[in-house]
């Protein structure tokens, strides 16, 4: 990883496995009655967010806290983001107030990787999700996750399920679970796939049965409500009878195979109460793990290194 | 206006010597009184310029041209968009319509129109719009445009497609009255609502929503149907995808009076560039793919598309410093529109000078029913010329430009070419390079 985390593209599986590797040993914290290190005492990150998202946001919050960084919240309602303040304005402010890491969730893709190459700021940046392009964190806990339940990812099939045309998440996993190792499906309706996802290092199908038999894992993503009126797909019943997961296809999966979901999940449409309240869901868990695997990144980010100082570059994690 | 006084005098006499008209035999050109004259009649007190290496041309004439004003000449002015053009090798430009208020009436084309004289660099030519504010909904006064002091030819919505049939087949009639073409800006609208680049690899990857060719083609093959139809005239604006250049190919082999152009940036740049997320590559209609560009190539060699047109779009630092999603859509191109012809078209041996004449001053010039413009380099004609040096080699640097934007695509990348002269009916509005 380089100094900014913008793409699961950017890691090696090399830089993935040091994160997934240093995310597990972060999560022991997790049962410790204390849960704080003093690592990233005296160093400031700020979670920029230009759309709402209070479980990514306290995921990374509490990551940061629990390694002693002194965390600044900006949000956009309330903030001079909403009186049309630029993008470049906000991160100059940012810069200004010496911020070491800037964790950003913007509505617009590549607005992450616009803050890391413009020049306005020298901060390190990690994408907390950017429109319909990626959510790298989010992979990563998927990965971590996946790997406390199955062990080494090679060979092992992930089927993603869903709207993965708008979806930043399958984008993130297709690409760092296949980085990984494993064999990852796409199952959606023809309309919900990307024109050029044949270029990706993914099996895709229109079937969710048949992706359903023999593989690891499952995850299911979440379909946005304003997809319903776009004529992607019929109706929403529709679209749960064929792609959601619900009890008997639940019964098809192979025993060992886990239920994964971002969340927040729709329960009727992607998937049924009953999976998701199962105990082969992880969808909870993958909470947890997302502060660790958080931790994880900002630790390799900041620590150590001087890579948020100025005048450094490829600080190596 | 102070400019005038910048200019060289009209009645100045120029002997260019030795120049390479449209890369032929080196001779002589003599340009006095606004005219082409013998150079046998050079007169002693005649200004010599030195055309060794150099090669004349017609001055070049640009279909399409965004000069913003009136409404933003914080991007651009006609006066600073007309001494690029200038600088560019232009003679004459189309300024399009959607300036604020929109030119959908005789007044605002005979201001623009008007300024244009007053700047002095470049015969502007204002375009009116198709339909009233550009909205899509009622004609605007074509006939109007048309017989002001303007004398309005060609007629587009460039911005916004008219995509209702309806209306795209009436104005194609209505025109016919006074010989106007219509230059459509060809995008169903539908499919391509919140489009931000072109629908492809590179857009699935980037998660940004696609700009599908589907929607360039389905509207031109529509658009050379309606034309054929009603035998009247019309020009493909910015033709960007492999498949357009088929649809133009089998429109013109029915014989129906159908014109194109391509951008420079279509010529050169791919969609692989939208990956650094850099606004400066937001362009519309988007770049395309490779395969794109060389159709593109290909289709302007052998006369599918007709000519070169910049697509010129000024837009301020803060329009382009920001988010892909909030960025405004254009690149400049004025300046370096000859030097991306000839380092795409001529230095690949698609085209040699005289179809680079032909494809960016004869061909444009009959479109545009620009009179006086796009002549042969002979005696009597106006004397509306540019000597460019294809030897040199230029690294492109955005702060070097008349333009007031600097959304200047090519910044940092090495060109071939450089305008050393243009003479607008006789008087250098560049001369050494440098603008008068």
């Amino acid at each position: 990883m380089r100094r900014h985390l913008l793409s699961s593209a950017d890691l090696t599986r090399d830089d993935a496995l040091q994160v997934l590797d240093t995310a597990e040993e972060l999560r022991s914290l997790a049962d410790r009655p204390i849960k704080k290190l003093p690592t990233l005492r005296g160093r400031t990150v700020v979670n920029l967010f230009f759309e709402d998202s209070t479980r990514t946001r306290i995921s990374f919050e509490a990551a940061a806290k629990r390694l002693s960084a002194d965390v600044i919240n900006f949000s956009a309602k309330g903030s001079s983001v909403s009186k049309g303040e630029s993008l470049k304005d906000t991160a100059l402010t940012l810069e200004a107030m010496g911020a070491d890491a800037v964790v950003i969730r913007h509505g617009s893709s590549g607005a992450p990787h616009r803050l890391a190459t413009s020049g306005w700021v020298r901060s390190s940046v990690v994408n907390a999700g950017d429109g319909t392009h990626e959510h790298p964190t989010q992979a990563l806990l998927d990965a971590f996750t996946l790997r406390r339940h199955l062990g080494d990812l090679a060979g092992r099939r992930i089927t993603i399920v869903g709207d993965v045309l708008h979806s930043r998440v399958a984008r993130s996993n297709a690409l760092l679970l296949a980085t990984l190792g494993a064999e990852v499906t796409l199952v959606a309706p023809p309309t919900l796939l990307p024109v050029g996802v044949s270029a990706w290092p993914v099996q895709t199908s229109y079937d969710l049965d048949s992706a359903l038999d023999k593989c690891d894992a499952v995850m299911m993503l979440r379909v946005q409500h304003e997809r319903m009126n776009a004529a992607f797909f019929p109706s929403a019943r529709e679209y749960s009878r064929r792609y959601g997961l619900d009890d008997r296809r639940f019964d098809r999966l192979p025993d060992h195979a886990i239920v994964m979901h971002p969340g927040p999940m729709n329960r009727g449409m992607e998937i049924s109460a009953t999976v998701a309240d199962s105990t082969r869901s992880v969808i909870v868990e993958q909470v947890t793990n997302g502060v660790a695997v958080r931790m994880a990144v900002l630790y390799l980010l900041l620590s150590g290194s001087d890579a948020a100082r100025p005048g450094t570059e490829e600080a190596v994690l | 206006m102070t400019t005038h006084t910048y200019l060289g005098s009209p009645e100045r006499t120029y002997l260019l010597r030795g120049v390479s008209v449209l890369g032929g035999e080196p001779r002589d050109l003599l340009l006095g009184a606004g005219q082409l004259l013998d150079p046998a009649d050079a007169p002693g007190d005649a200004v010599t310029v030195d055309g060794d290496g150099l090669v004349a041309l017609p001055g070049l004439v640009d279909l399409h041209t965004h000069l913003r004003e009136p409404g933003r000449e914080d991007a651009e002015t006609v006066h600073t968009g007309s001494r690029a053009a200038a600088a560019g090798g232009f003679t004459a430009v189309h300024a399009m319509a959607n300036t604020d208020p929109v030119a959908d009436t005789a007044g605002v084309v005979e201001q623009v129109y008007n300024l244009g004289r007053d700047a002095g660099y470049c015969d502007v030519r204002p375009v009116g719009a198709v339909t009233v504010g550009l909205g899509g909904q009622r004609l605007a006064e074509l006939g109007a445009m048309a017989h002001s002091a303007a004398r309005v030819r060609v007629f587009s919505d460039d911005g916004s497609c008219v995509s209702d049939a309806v209306l795209m087949r009436r104005a194609l009639e209505y025109v016919k009255a006074f010989d106007g073409v219509i230059a459509q800006h060809s995008q169903e609208p539908r499919l391509t609502e919140s489009a931000q680049m072109n629908e492809g690899v590179m857009s699935g990857v980037l998660g940004l929503t696609g700009w599908p060719a589907v929607a360039e083609e389905a509207i031109i093959a529509r658009d050379c149907l309606l034309a054929g139809h009603v035998g009247s005239r019309l020009h493909v604006c910015h033709v960007s995808t492999a498949g357009s250049v088929e649809l133009i190919r089998w429109a013109k082999g029915k014989g129906w009076a159908v014109t194109a152009e391509v951008t420079p940036h279509h010529l050169l740049l791919t969609d692989e560039l939208v990956a650094t997320y850099d606004p400066l590559y937001k362009v519309n209609p988007p770049l395309r793919t490779a395969e794109d560009v060389a159709a593109l190539r290909t289709g302007l060699a052998d006369g599918t598309i007709d000519c070169v047109a910049t697509d010129h779009a000024p837009h301020p630092t803060e329009d382009k410093e920001c988010e892909w999603g909030a960025a405004a859509m254009g690149m400049l191109g004025l300046e370096t529109a000859l030097s991306v012809v000839q380092h795409t078209m001529v230095d690949t041996g698609l085209l040699d000078w005289a179809e680079v004449a032909d494809r960016m001053s004869v061909r444009p010039a009959a479109i545009g029913r620009v009179l006086t413009q796009g002549q042969p380099l002979q005696v009597g004609a106006a004397a509306h010329v540019t000597l460019v040096d294809p030897s040199a080699v230029r690294t492109v640097e955005a702060t070097e430009s008349q333009s007031l934007s600097r959304n200047n695509p090519y910044r940092g990348l090495e060109l071939p070419g450089r305008v050393v002269a243009t003479f607008l009916r006789g008087r250098a509005t560049v001369l050494d390079g440098k603008l008068q």
